[in-house]
């Protein structure tokens, strides 16, 4: 049958029917009676597939039967174009792959490049402690967006306001201590770009402790609520087998009872000298990966007054001259910049330094021919980043392997034989952040 | 126009510039890039002990290790092995189901182009993971350009579906036995396999107050 909504053709397989911007009704009294399967569009811009993503579904009534994700659709060749900029310009690019992870994609390249040039142990201490500082802060940001969106997607529209409140403050952080609320380009090969500014360890601790009762909103509404233990609990399972063999990290795999976290089993930049616990949950559903994010914002607050307290009055960028950014950079009216002291030297004091600062800047250092894997615990488990240098100023290749990408792999595993609504619930609870997964 | 190809070859000069008249003394810089050299037994940490219990897995295969394990390389205390092309599944299924490798996890794989390398022009590597013994090691495949096929390692590794599909789509790495080896991030459509060297970076010129700023592949860039 044919509608002036939902034109059909015959096709070997069987009659189908195109819908567009019509009668939803005309369509499914026209399918009603042949038992077939619709395929539906969800995305690349629909609100709740976080960010663009497209998911082609087969159901049948309300079951999904099968989940094709399609992505893509944020792709911008930030891996091409690395090789054609210097290492420390790289910075800047990566840090906006996962945009609500930024430092640790910072963090993971640098760590890379630090070992391919053999200088790992050369970062000063007070640099690897802001680079967890800021990295755990970071991991608060993260999980509160996630529990936010995911909150909103489940219909549970305070618990976003609640995330986003709370998140702010720790953008304001970010913005005092970097210059940028996002994309911040703060860590460098060889350590950070900048010291703390005056004011800012007070700041940071005033906010945690904020952030203690805060944060514990969404805990009240949400731990133990009814209809948020209908939506999640027993939704989107995935077990241990399942998880290595697609490869999944992060929360969704300590959701099935593993303490595999890369701070404790494999620590880097002084995680051995930090306490805390590694959460797990043993649901492997999307409860427990919801409960394993509160826990884990509890657990980087106290880090974040950990690092404090390890922090030592020193230097934050390697002493070596040939790699170190020539000038420390201070923020102005217009943003993050030389810093003036910097300018006036050389300018009118040294030759010297303006030759190094101009050969640094334009040119680069140069890293040895190698090829090494550096991996850390980002928010949605383990950043990975392949790097390869042919001995030159520039990147030969530099690879990323996300946790988003990997995780967003499951989206069948989790979603399909179950309800469609429940789909939403199962991706939120992946947390794939598209920037991450595109690149 | 910039070099685009530069792998494992003799370098000359600085800036990247030739035939000019050199009078700053960098023309006669001469550097040559080299492979990762081999490492010799022994390697050292437990890296003896997995060879010695990968060739033993072999063997009971009927293969020769030594024709199997190309070169074993061990650079900032990573280890990489070398692995003949069309022995990279067996390989997979050794170091995942062995007791003493049980690398179970494969963080996908990755494509380095050299185009100077011939008949090996196109690297591929895995990173594996171990959440057992709680290592490390990476497995790398080189391949000719003119024929980039290798055995897909999805029946040992489901989760490297993407990720080969991914290498694919920059690398034209054909995975021989992949489920559907379709581009991933590019446009089904898209022609040529953007990540090659030989493919260029393109881009358009940019006026800032009054000076025209190249796109960066045609940049001056320093060796």
């Amino acid at each position: 049958m044919t509608t002036d909504y939902a034109p059909s053709i015959e096709t070997t397989e069987g009659t189908v029917f195109n819908l567009s911007g019509g009668d939803w009704e005309s369509l499914v009294t026209g399918v009603e009676g042949e038992q077939e399967r619709i395929v539906v569009n969800m995305g690349p811009q629909h609100p709740s597939t976080h960010g663009v993503l497209r998911l082609i579904l087969e159901l049948d009534g309300e079951t999904v039967v099968q989940v094709r994700p399609g992505i893509g659709y944020l792709h911008t060749g930030i891996e091409k174009n690395l090789e054609f900029r210097n290492w420390v310009q790289g910075v800047t690019f990566v840090t906006r792959m996962d945009y609500l992870s930024p430092f640790f994609n910072e963090t993971v390249y640098c760590m890379g490049v630090e070992k391919l040039l053999g200088i790992s142990d050369q970062v000063p201490e007070r640099a690897k402690t802001l680079r967890i500082l800021m990295m755990e802060l970071n991991r608060i940001s993260s999980h509160l967006v996630a529990l936010a969106t995911g909150g909103m997607e489940l219909g549970a529209l305070t618990a976003m306001t609640f995330g986003f409140r709370d998140r702010e403050l720790i953008l304001d952080i970010f913005e005092m201590v970097t210059g940028l609320r996002m994309n911040h380009a703060y860590v460098r090969p060889g350590g950070v770009s900048c010291d703390l500014p005056p004011g800012a360890v007070e700041k940071i601790r005033a906010t945690v402790k904020h952030l203690r009762k805060s944060t514990q909103d969404n805990v009240n509404i949400l731990v133990g609520n009814q209809i948020w233990l209908g939506r999640t609990k027993g939704v989107g399972y995935l077990d241990l087998q399942g998880c290595l063999a697609l490869g999944v990290t992060g929360p969704v795999l300590r959701a099935t009872g593993v303490p595999w976290d890369l701070r404790k089993t494999q620590p880097y930049l002084g995680y051995e000298r930090y306490e805390f616990e590694v959460q797990t949950q043993d649901t492997c559903d999307a409860y427990g990966r919801f409960l394993i994010r509160l826990g884990e914002i509890a657990e980087s607050l106290n880090l974040v007054d950990q690092a404090l307290d390890f922090l030592e009055p020193g230097p934050v960028m390697i002493e070596d001259k040939s790699i170190a950014w020539p000038a420390q950079l201070a923020l102005g009216a217009d943003g993050l910049g030389n810093s003036q002291e910097h300018i006036a030297k050389i300018m009118s004091q040294s030759m010297e330094a303006l030759i190094h600062h101009f050969k640094l800047v334009t040119e680069g250092f140069q890293v040895p021919r190698g090829q090494v894997y550096t991996a850390v615990e980002s928010p949605r488990g383990e950043l990975g980043a392949f790097v390869v240098s042919d001995d030159s100023t520039r990147p030969y290749r530099v690879h990323f392997r996300d946790p988003s990408f990997s995780n967003l792999q499951a989206t069948p595993a989790v979603g399909e034989g179950g309800q469609i609504a429940d789909l939403i619930a199962a991706l939120a609870s992946l947390d794939p952040v598209m920037g991450g997964v595109d690149r | 126009m910039t070099e685009l190809t530069r792998g494992l070859e003799v370098r000359e000069g600085s800036f990247g510039v030739h035939g000019s008249p050199d009078t700053s003394g960098y023309g006669g810089l001469r550097k040559v890039v080299s492979e990762i050299p081999a490492a010799e037994p022994p390697f050292g940490s437990w890296f003896d002990k997995a060879v010695l219990a990968l060739s033993k897995s072999l063997k009971a295969k009927d293969l020769m290790p030594e024709q199997v394990i190309e070169k074993v390389m061990i650079y900032r205390a990573e280890l990489t092995l070398m692995i003949a092309r069309e022995h990279l599944l067996t390989v997979m299924q050794s170091l995942r189901d062995e007791d003493e490798l049980s690398f179970e996890v494969c963080l996908g794989v990755a494509g380095v182009h050299w185009p100077e390398e011939q008949g090996r022009e196109i690297h591929i590597n895995y990173p594996l993971l171990s959440m057992l013994h709680n290592r490390r090691l990476s497995v790398e495949v080189a391949l000719p350009v003119k024929d980039p096929r290798v055995a897909s390692v999805t029946s040992v590794y489901p989760g490297n579906n993407w990720h080969e599909r991914e290498t694919y789509d920059f690398f034209g790495v054909i995975f021989v036995g992949h489920p559907g080896l379709t581009r991933i991030l590019m446009p089904d459509d898209w022609p040529g396999f953007p990540q090659r060297k030989d493919y260029p970076l393109s881009g358009v010129d940019v006026e800032y107050k009054g000076a025209i700023i190249p796109p960066p592949d045609e940049r001056r860039w320093y060796t």
